[in-house]
């Protein structure tokens, strides 16, 4: 083993990862401190929150990929048994049920969600051969249709969209034939009217506002609009950190969990967006790596699927903000305020450290 | 994977796994250079746009809150108002050296270590270039001092704003209560969007109970800001709508001689108009000054409230559950007449004490030597304990405690105010529930002279009282007299709210009770006899005394031996007239002896001053010709309107 790398093998991290994570997170602290109106107690509840979520993902990253495999049928299982009691004894906040209380803490199923369903898939693919048939793909996509449904009805269009993703990408490295993908892809374009009855009122407004924000200004067009005149007058340089002043005037809402994103852009511009993008590209493929360097199936699958569900969160988020896509309500990871999400990021990462660790103690 | 490695071709799979992954970097890069392109868009080309609009985006919406609504007492007096109050607010941006300044400001206005604490949480807190208080309630002196030395501070400016004020102070603090800062907790249960600009909410008494009566609803400003965020002008504007004002049943007057009759003692006086529930009089002592609690109370202040023996901030009238002593007495022996019990109908021989069937144990009656023959008018006229002991074994508890149920002993009389207690009406039921213990034979005895478990508060005994002076007709106890909505000026009146009435079986039984309760004071042997010199009016009553101090079989009660906070508590319930009853009333005086001496002289003091109120207001109906809605003259239009054409004698 080599000298520089024994700390951090010790302790199961991949060290490349761990500095672009590090390196996004203080970065999320500093714009937060803009965003939440200069106020310290936010940051520090921040950063004891990173500091809780760092302690998670080195928890998780001692875990050998080897017990998440045995272990990934009854995860799920439990998972799926959590969605169903959130639908009838989970708290309600802001229109939506998607909490559950065990005593003093209270967490989100959904979250966890997101970590069992790619293992759960990984874990059916691992028995079979690759490329996966037809049948084969349906059963994977049964198990990672039922919890989404159930996030569906919570109702939590994000949570749900991204779990379908963290499902379908095991898929598709997996092997699923390309002419199943266009034909899945055909039938979801055909499913959209169905999808628009289920939705609620305001996912409906959400989507309708896409189309046109411009229809409802002062309504639910308004973050959108006040989004893009923050990214817009930012320029290449940006307005300078803390001297944004569509983030500091209370134009833009939410500015400092969902919308934060406006707020860097504005203040570090076109080149800062940039730096952020490619920070977040670092992670990203440092994933990818380590999904292709990684010794067996499960662990290529899950890494990669985890890693492109990240992404998934980057692209989403920044989509949504900058009027690409419609506002799904997706953070933006380790930049926004909050902390039920982070956990779930990280507690992922760890596993993709695991995965990385692992590998050589296994070919000894 | 153990079938992996004997099945599948690993090598074949690794490598499909792998060109998947390829696939998707391509893919990640594609969309982030997608991403990019559309930063591109509108941080470059489309940023002279964007740069425009945020230059012109300086319109900002201001809410606005709106004025609460004010209270008056049933005859128009000013309970709670708003007042406009100056405070000393600062600018951080504009100030260079903020402990500086401080030193400086100092040697003009006076600034308590308190309100600095306070300034310097907010200033970590708000924007550089809000408006933060500093010191709130300027004199009007300090007001004018500032103004002259104002150029020396650029950043420092006096705000005027409203404030809530109770001008009447202590009085009927219990009942109006008062408004505080919006707190955490408070902040998850109203509805944010219409409290925006809100400060301060309704926290206890009429302040709380009526807080969405009283809110209003918010206004908005379009204001155009600078690029710092400083108002410039007001583009347009929805003003708010003030909150209603609200005329309380309680005459303050009247609420006011009720506190001072208490003199030095605490205790509770309940007054009700029997006819409507009405209530005329809340009364609660020790009082408290409400004007405290508007900015935020001082701390050791606040302490010393909480840790007094004496609870000035426990509303006694509506919370405060007290043994009724011999105040029940005309409740039984109206349930023995109901009931038909034969022991009602027979004298008995009282030679002062009880005791039941082969036990040892006397249960006493006030007087020594016992009253002799007693009759039901004179068991209630000289409140014979022995007697009700009969009475409670003839009838029995569980007939005793249905009978008073019915006149609201028990449970809450559903006032409209928060923190109502709900006494006690005891039952082998409850008693089995609540301490999973037998009921014992003795119990009901003591229960027949309202001793033991059972507990009432004032505004229970008030309103069974006013049950009892009207035959059985029960309304529910009401606080709010109308409310004048704010944009109409348009006064809506309050009903009475009948609850469950109670069917004589025979109007003579209640005439019999109420005519032994008439000759508690007016009756040359009655307990109360001393306060009905002078009256002009005939008035029904009862007393009680509360014991809190248990006695010895052999020893004698004697007041000076007790501890004050010991002694007995003195009740009185009362009504007048008696043939067409206008006010009902139930007076507790803590630890002040016996009910006759302590309670029944401030029920004449009380019904006095009410009855001649009516009275004088009677001649002055007949002399001006007042508003048909009853609207107070003073307020709602000139006086002269009303007095025109009638010279007055």
């Amino acid at each position: 083993m080599r000298e520089d790398g024994s700390i951090s093998q010790r302790l199961h991290l991949d060290l490349p990862l761990l500095i672009g994570l590090i390196v996004l997170s203080a970065l999320g602290l500093v714009v937060l401190y803009s965003a939440g109106g200069e106020s310290t107690s936010l940051v520090i509840r921040q950063a004891l929150r990173l500091a809780a979520a760092f302690g998670i993902m080195l928890l998780v990253a001692q875990v050998a990929p080897r017990h998440l495999f045995h272990w990934a049928p009854w995860l799920y299982i439990i998972g799926l048994g959590l969605l169903v009691a959130v639908l009838f004894v989970g708290d309600i906040a802001q229109g939506a049920q998607r909490w559950l209380r065990l005593g003093p803490v209270s967490f989100q199923p959904s979250e966890l969600a997101k970590l069992t369903v790619p293992m759960m898939v990984a874990y059916y693919f691992v028995d079979r051969l690759m490329p996966p048939k037809t049948f084969q793909v349906v059963i994977a996509a049964i198990i990672a249709v039922v919890p989404t449904m159930l996030i569906v009805r919570q109702p939590d269009l994000g949570t749900s969209l991204l779990i379908a993703c963290s499902g379908l990408f095991v898929l598709f490295l997996a092997g699923m034939r390309w002419r199943l993908i266009l034909g899945l892809f055909i039938a979801l374009s055909a499913s959209a009217p169905a999808m628009w009855h289920l939705m609620h009122d305001y996912q409906r407004q959400r989507v309708l506002t896409f189309i046109n924000p411009e229809q409802d200004p002062l309504g639910a067009g308004y973050h959108i609009i006040q989004s893009k005149i923050a990214i817009g007058s930012g320029g290449v340089y940006g307005k300078g950190w803390l001297n944004g002043t569509q983030s500091q005037l209370d134009f833009l809402p939410e500015r400092s969990t969902d919308f934060i994103f406006a707020v860097f852009s504005e203040e570090f511009g076109l080149l800062g967006v940039a730096l952020l993008v490619a920070l977040y590209l670092f992670v990203v493929f440092r994933g990818l790596y380590i999904a292709v360097q990684a010794q067996d199936s499960f662990g290529r699958l899950l890494a990669g699927s985890l890693t492109l569900t990240f992404f998934i969160y980057v692209f989403v988020n920044i989509g949504m903000v900058s009027g690409l896509l419609p506002v799904v309500g997706l953070p933006l990871p380790l930049i926004s305020y909050g902390g039920t999400s982070l956990v779930t990021v990280m507690a992922s990462f760890g596993v993709l450290m695991s995965i990385q660790t692992h590998r050589r103690l296994l070919s000894d | 994977m153990k079938h992996a490695l004997t099945i599948k071709d690993i090598a074949q799979e690794a490598q499909l796994i792998r060109s998947r992954v390829v696939f998707c970097c391509v893919l990640v890069a594609v969309v982030s250079l997608l991403l990019l392109a559309r930063m591109f868009q509108l941080q470059v080309i489309e940023h002279e746009h964007f740069a425009t609009l945020s230059e012109d985006n300086r319109v900002k919406i201001v809410p606005v809150p709106p004025t609460r609504g004010l209270v008056f007492d049933r005859n128009g007096t000013v309970l709670a108002q708003n007042t406009p109050t100056y405070s000393l607010e600062v600018v951080p941006e504009a100030i260079e050296d903020i402990d500086s300044l401080l030193v400086e400001l100092r040697n003009i206005v006076e600034i308590p270590e308190e309100e600095e604490a306070q300034f310097r949480a907010l200033l970590n807190k708000k924007r550089r270039f809000d408006s933060i208080p500093l010191r709130s309630r300027l004199t009007e002196e300090e007001v004018a001092r500032i103004s002259v030395n104002r150029h020396r501070f650029p950043g420092v400016d006096v705000q005027a704003r409203l404030s809530r004020d109770y001008p009447l102070g202590e009085i009927g603090s219990h009942l109006i209560g008062y408004v505080g800062r919006i707190s955490e907790e408070e902040l998850q249960s109203i509805d944010s969007s219409t409290y925006r600009a809100t400060t301060h909410i309704g926290k206890t008494g009429v302040e709380q109970a009526f807080e969405d009566l009283l809110h209003g609803e918010i206004g908005f400003q379009h204001v155009e800001t600078n690029a710092l965020g400083r108002t410039l002008r007001v583009l347009q504007r929805k003003d708010p709508v003030p909150g209603s004002s609200l005329y309380l049943t309680v005459d303050i007057g009247l609420q006011a001689v009720a506190e001072q009759a208490l003199g030095e003692n605490n205790g509770a006086i309940v007054a009700i108009d029997p006819g409507n529930g009405e209530v005329l009089a809340l009364v609660s002592v020790p009082n408290y000054d409400p004007n405290l609690f508007v900015d935020g109370i001082n701390r050791a202040t606040y302490q010393a409230m909480l840790q007094s023996p004496d609870r000035p901030l426990f509303n006694r009238a509506l919370a405060g559950r007290y043994p009724p002593g011999s105040t029940v007495k005309p409740f039984f022996a109206l349930a023995g007449l109901e009931q038909n019990i034969d022991k009602v109908r027979r004298s008995t021989w009282c030679r002062g004490f009880f005791q039941l069937p082969g036990r040892e144990h006397r249960y006493r009656d006030w007087k020594k030597g016992g009253h002799g023959s007693v009759d039901l008018p004179k068991a209630i006229v000289e409140s014979c304990d022995v007697y009700f002991y009969e009475l409670a074994q003839s009838l029995g508890i569980e007939r005793m405690h249905d009978f008073m149920v019915r006149f609201g002993f028990g449970e809450a009389t559903g006032i409209r105010l928060k923190g109502e207690g709900s006494g006690l009406m005891p039952s082998p039921q409850w008693k089995r529930r609540a301490r999973n213990l037998p009921w014992y034979p003795g119990e009901t005895l003591i229960t027949g002279i309202g001793q033991g478990f059972m507990l009432a508060t004032p505004l229970q005994l008030a309103s069974a009282t006013a049950t009892l002076s009207m035959g059985g007709l029960r309304l529910r106890p009401r606080v709010l007299l109308r409310r004048v909505d704010p944009k109409t000026l348009q006064p809506r009146e309050t009903s009475p709210e009948p609850s469950s009435p109670i069917k004589p079986v025979l109007e003579a039984n209640w005439e019999e009770i109420i005519e032994a309760m008439r000759n508690v004071v007016h009756g040359p042997r009655g307990t109360a006899r001393r306060i009905s010199n002078g009256a002009g009016y005939q008035m029904a009553g009862k007393t009680g005394t509360a014991q809190l101090f248990g006695v010895g079989q052999e020893k004698k009660y004697r007041e000076k031996d007790v501890p004050k906070h010991l002694r007995d508590h003195g009740l009185f319930i009362a009504f007048a007239p008696v043939k067409k009853p206008r006010i009902a009333v139930a007076i507790v005086v803590e630890n002040g002896g016996s009910g006759s001496r302590s309670a029944a002289p401030i029920a004449r003091k009380v019904i006095d001053y009410y009855l001649s109120r009516l009275r004088e207001r009677k001649t002055e109906d007949s002399l001006m010709l007042t508003d048909v809605r009853g609207l107070p003259l003073d307020e709602s239009r000139p006086r002269r309107t009303a007095t025109m054409g009638i010279s007055r004698p």
